[in-house]
């Protein structure tokens, strides 16, 4: 095709994206349709795909097919192998998606639909894809360094260990606030808590047979677990209503808090093999299974949305997350627009995999665009829902009150009208005594894609569907727990292991079982005070974890940004630049909000303050009077913590600035890691996976 | 290639072997036996272990 008419096209998908986002942002009807979000979603990523992630390729990163990569180059079958695009890509993908851009949309829809589409489209293709392709690129010229690794050799020691530090404690926060996320979509619900109770003896189960009866057969152990887990989703619905078995499985947040806190535990310290490896295994084709379904709810039912474009929460009044619109809807939607977390897959174990530099662009921007894309649909999910109904899933006893008429009164009241009655009704069709103030988003989205299958398959099924979606959210989220207790206490063992040498033996049992339970009480004590919590706990924990997790794309993109600038691309720096300035400024900004804001329930001190004068007013009973000491602790804590991200975060970017002056002015950095060029036609052919 | 839906269905099961890490030991088994023909290979469940071990040693998955 002549190079004019293919331009053409690409104008032409353009123009018919930004078309169906005008489309949106304009709208002012009862309701709106979602094919208008997927097709403006569509269309941004392909013109941003082709275009600026085709210049960043050309220009920025000059990538170079001839230059082998290190799989290329070093092919030992185990770690670097080089593999077909394709499937680096279903292994990246697999990686980088998980709860997170389900449930950050799903919070932010209480700002309306716009703001949260807006943010995850710009987001991702200027921030978060950019984030994740620069680092892909810079990890794939080290033979796959790690961020903290590329940091220490390109920014010096002092970066090094801001980056190592920062990422211990992301890893700390996003255990707790997974964890809560879980707890208060089964405190309650005896078909819930079944349901994921079951995924232990099944994942077992799975383990011993990959392991023993038939080791390494890894998809008919899969398919096993998969049809025993769906078993136990319909099951559950058996096992709630059995007048003796149903009780046993109805517990209080506390006592679900510290079951997963015991079992995060023991999962941290039990072969791989039997536990952690097979419930991996199964949560990742539940995973691709569930993004189908909710692909399918949205893109092939197309349900309408009545969620408004804004609500009057955008003032920072808002219910589910306490805060004006910015900051917080860019700290609410990390994952799906910009995730630090992302930088830490990209540089590691995926650069092992790439073949050629050819393939950065699908691998690092494709799939975070695919991410970017799971994130709006979660927000259609949450946006299809009677908001009224919405409101009252997702807001926390202490802010509508704890009773049905309260909470329905209370939600009324602000303009989404909805009765106690309907609540009801909806939970009984749900298969649950209540849904009010789930918070935490997956009980919402789970509503909302129940809704939409009962729309198009008959309004039997709901409770199954309804349950499914639980079952779902809550085996990837146990995945991440187990899998981020294993990662944390790798890496307290690398840090305490500088203090006390047989502390770094990472073979040694001790070590193991001292770092796994220092690991499993650090994210325990935030998970268990974000329980008893009457605000919620989600309030707390979910801007702290989102503060962190933008702190460290912020940091990532300021390892990438020195790394161009002393490959002499300083006209270039401005691609990670303006999205690393962009998360600085707004992170800081929402860390001074949290710290010294007045109103209790946006800043971390007022909210201590304003709690210690109910205690001494001795304006407290029952549970609120015992968790507030607990709560006022915390909430300072908090307070320290959000300093110590600043600093983090600041000591980095200033030597950034400062290495990156250095370089400009001629004087010596440390130089460039980068491996020396290798072409890749000297090489032997590879064997590898799936190679051509 | 052959066309039609039997190459189709061909094609995805490949890929979901290679995705799924199914076809892994396999892999291995080919090219251990190009590079190393004088040594012994690992069995299946070691060489199923050891992937274990390897792959669960770092950040492997995001939230």
């Amino acid at each position: 095709m002549p190079k004019f008419a293919q331009n053409l096209i690409w104008i032409a998908i353009g123009v018919f994206g930004a078309a169906c986002l005008g489309g949106i942002a304009l709208h002012r009807g009862e309701t709106i349709n979602a094919f208008w979000f997927i097709a403006a979603a569509f269309g941004i990523y392909a013109v941003a795909y082709r275009l600026y992630a085709g210049w960043i390729c050309a220009k920025v990163l000059t990538l170079d097919p001839s230059r082998a990569t290190p799989a290329l180059r070093i092919n030992d079958g185990r770690d670097y192998v080089p593999t077909h695009r394709w499937i680096t890509f279903g292994h990246h993908f697999a990686a980088i998606a998980g709860a997170g851009p389900l449930v950050g949309p799903t919070l932010a829809a209480q700002f309306g639909y716009l703001p949260g589409t807006l943010w995850l489209l710009t987001g991702a293709v200027i921030g978060g894809c950019v984030q994740d392709m620069v680092v892909l690129w810079a990890s794939t010229r080290r033979d796959g360094r790690t961020l903290g690794q590329m940091a220490r050799d390109e920014l010096g020691p002092i970066a090094g260990g801001a980056a190592l530090v920062g990422t211990l404690l992301i890893m700390v926060l996003i255990v707790a606030v997974l964890g809560l996320v879980v707890v208060n979509a089964m405190k309650h619900s005896p078909w819930g808590t079944f349901t994921v109770a079951m995924t232990i003896p099944i994942a077992i189960l799975v383990g011993i047979y990959m392991r023993n009866i038939r080791p390494g057969r890894v998809l008919e152990g899969s398919l096993i677990g998969l049809f025993l887990l769906l078993a136990a989703t319909a099951g559950g619905g058996w096992v709630a209503h059995h007048p003796v078995l149903g009780p046993m499985f109805n517990f209080e947040g506390t006592t679900l808090a510290l079951l997963v806190i015991g079992y995060g535990f023991f999962a941290a310290i039990m072969p791989v093999w039997l536990l952690l490896a097979p419930r991996d295994y199964i949560s990742t084709f539940i995973k691709i299974g569930a993004i189908l379904l909710l692909a399918f709810a949205v893109v092939i039912l197309r349900p309408e949305l009545h969620m408004p474009a804004l609500t009057q929460f955008t003032d920072g009044t808002g219910p589910v997350v306490a805060g004006g619109l910015y900051p917080f809807l860019f700290i609410t939607i990390a994952c799906g627009a910009v995730s630090g977390f992302h930088a830490l897959i990209s540089s590691g174990t995926t650069p092992k995999l790439i073949m050629s530099e050819r393939d950065l662009r699908l691998v690092g921007y494709g799939s975070m665009a695919m991410e970017s894309f799971v994130g709006v649909m979660a927000l259609i999910a949450a946006c299809v829902l009677d908001p009224g109904v919405y409101f009252a899933i997702n807001s926390s006893a202490g802010i509508v009150g704890s009773t049905l008429e309260q909470a329905t009164a209370t939600i009324s009241g602000w303009g989404f009208p909805v009765t106690a009655e309907h609540m009801t009704e909806l939970a009984r069709e749900m298969g649950e005594t209540t849904l009010l103030a789930r918070t935490g988003g997956a009980p919402s989205l789970a509503v909302g894609m129940a809704q939409i299958f009962a729309g198009a398959f008959g309004q039997s099924m709901l409770a199954l569907w309804y349950h499914f979606a639980i079952m779902f959210e809550a085996l990837f989220i146990l995945t991440a727990v187990d899998a981020g207790t294993r990662v944390g206490r790798f890496m307290l063992q690398d840090l305490l292991g500088n203090i006390w040498k047989p502390l770094g033996n990472t073979s040694s049992q001790m070590s193991t079982i001292i770092c796994s339970a220092l690991f499993v009480a650090s994210w325990g004590y935030f998970l268990y005070i974000g329980v008893i919590d009457p605000y919620g706990g989600i309030n707390i924990l979910w801007p702290l974890f989102g503060i962190s997790n933008q702190m460290l794309a912020a940091i990532a993109l300021a390892i990438v940004t020195t790394i161009l600038v002393k490959k002499d691309k300083a006209r270039y720096a401005w691609v990670p630049g303006l999205p690393m300035v962009f998360l600085a400024v707004t992170t800081t900004y929402a860390s001074w909000l949290k710290l010294f804001d007045a109103d209790p329930r946006v800043g971390f001190l007022a909210g201590a303050n304003a709690l210690e004068a109910k205690l001494q007013a001795g304006t407290l009973t029952g549970a609120a009077l015992e968790s507030a000491p607990h709560i006022i602790f915390n909430q300072r804590l908090d307070a320290g913590l959000t300093v110590f991200f600043i600093i983090v975060l600041w000591v980095t970017i200033i030597e950034m600035a400062r290495i990156s002056l250095r370089h400009l002015q001629g004087k010596p950095v440390p130089p460039l890691s980068e491996t020396p060029y290798v072409d890749e036609a000297t090489l032997p052919h590879p064997t590898g996976v799936g190679g051509h | 290639m052959m066309a039609g839906p039997a190459s189709f269905l061909k094609t995805a099961w490949t890929v979901l072997r290679e995705v799924s890490g199914d076809a892994a030991y396999e892999n291995y088994l080919t090219r251990h036996r190009e590079r190393h023909p004088d040594q012994p290979a690992l069995d299946r469940e070691a060489f199923y272990l050891s992937e274990l071990d390897r792959r669960w040693s770092g950040i492997n998955r995001c939230c």
